[in-house]
């Protein structure tokens, strides 16, 4: 009963960051909604019975994925600047 | 108009897909015959005691293989087309100084992580976990470390050679399994030994060790070449 309230609520917080992550205007808060999707994701994952899935998912998804996007933010903004 | 008009029978037409998906989908309550094969005869055949390595690694280990392969080339790819010039290399960059706190936590942390991925994937035939996990716990790791110290950057010589030494090695003990075992990376080569110990499972631990080394190595180098990127002049 308790994991099904967790799961439900886990779901909603995944759609909302989501949404955030592909309408919000700044790119370091879209970036980081998606990084919060990931884990989120990763626990969804543990409490269907799947601890490999969830910690490559806890590990790449939300880990360096997010780094990986932010050098990237980093560099194309220095380059439409100058 | 037009536009947003197609958007909408797009997820219209998915939302259909998925209603439909969703009314069919029925939890099983047994397991399939090959689950049950898997479930019965993994330990008397395999001796691993986290049976989803022993599919990754084994049953299923030329899958592993070329997965192994394609993380391989995405690396060199994002290597060839993130290339700098040599005289961006050298470059210093005026960078805020690191905050006290990262600099602190990560001096702690680091060895921890490190030690966390290691586990992760020398005792992927005993726990969940595994090669693929342990490697990008350990890249984080590193991650960490540059994110610290970033005036340091990533030395892709000794990266490439661990990364290739241990591609090599895997392949090399994949083939051993034909000689002195049943196929091609088949674990028996080296004795089972007694279930649920560190040294047992035959090659298993053995393989998942290399493949977390050059995993977290290839997303190092990655993450390496992402950052030095950052040099360069506009």
């Amino acid at each position: 009963m308790i994991l099904n309230i967790i799961a439900i609520f886990l779901c909603l917080a995944i759609l909302v960051m989501a949404v955030i992550a592909v309408i919000h205007k700044k790119l370091i808060i879209a970036i980081i909604a998606s990084g919060v999707v990931s884990l989120f994701a990763s626990i969804i994952f543990l409490l269907l019975a799947a601890p490999d899935v969830a910690m490559t998912e806890a590990a790449i998804g939300s880990g360096l994925t997010t780094i990986i996007f932010f050098y990237v933010l980093n560099k194309i903004r220095k380059e439409s600047n100058g | 108009m037009v536009r947003k008009f197609l958007i909408f029978i797009l997820l219209a037409t998915f939302s259909v897909i998925f209603i439909n998906l969703y009314q069919d989908f029925k939890g099983q309550d047994k397991l399939n015959d090959l689950s049950t094969y898997y479930a019965e005869n993994e330990p008397q055949e395999l001796g691993a005691q986290n049976i989803v390595t022993s599919i990754v690694v084994t049953y299923r280990g030329f899958d592993t293989l070329g997965e192994v392969t394609i993380l391989f080339l995405a690396a060199s790819i994002i290597g060839f087309f993130l290339k700098i010039k040599e005289s961006d290399k050298n470059k210093k960059r005026e960078l805020r100084k690191t905050s006290e706190i990262l600099e602190t936590a990560s001096k702690i942390l680091v060895p921890l992580i490190f030690l966390l991925g290691v586990y992760v994937f020398a005792n992927g035939h005993l726990t969940p976990g595994g090669g693929f996990q342990g490697g990008a716990i350990m890249a984080s790791g590193m991650v960490l470390m540059l994110l610290a110290n970033p005036e340091k950057d990533v030395k892709h010589s000794l990266f490439s050679g661990i990364e290739s030494i241990s591609g090599f090695t895997y392949v090399i003990l994949g083939l051993l399994g034909i000689y002195f075992a049943y196929g091609f990376l088949d674990n028996r080569v080296l004795p089972l030994g007694q279930f649920g110990n560190i040294f047992s499972a035959g090659l298993i631990p053995v393989i998942y060790t290399f493949i977390g080394l050059k995993v977290g190595s290839e997303l190092t180098n990655i993450v390496g070449n992402l950052k030095e990127t950052q040099k360069e002049t506009e």
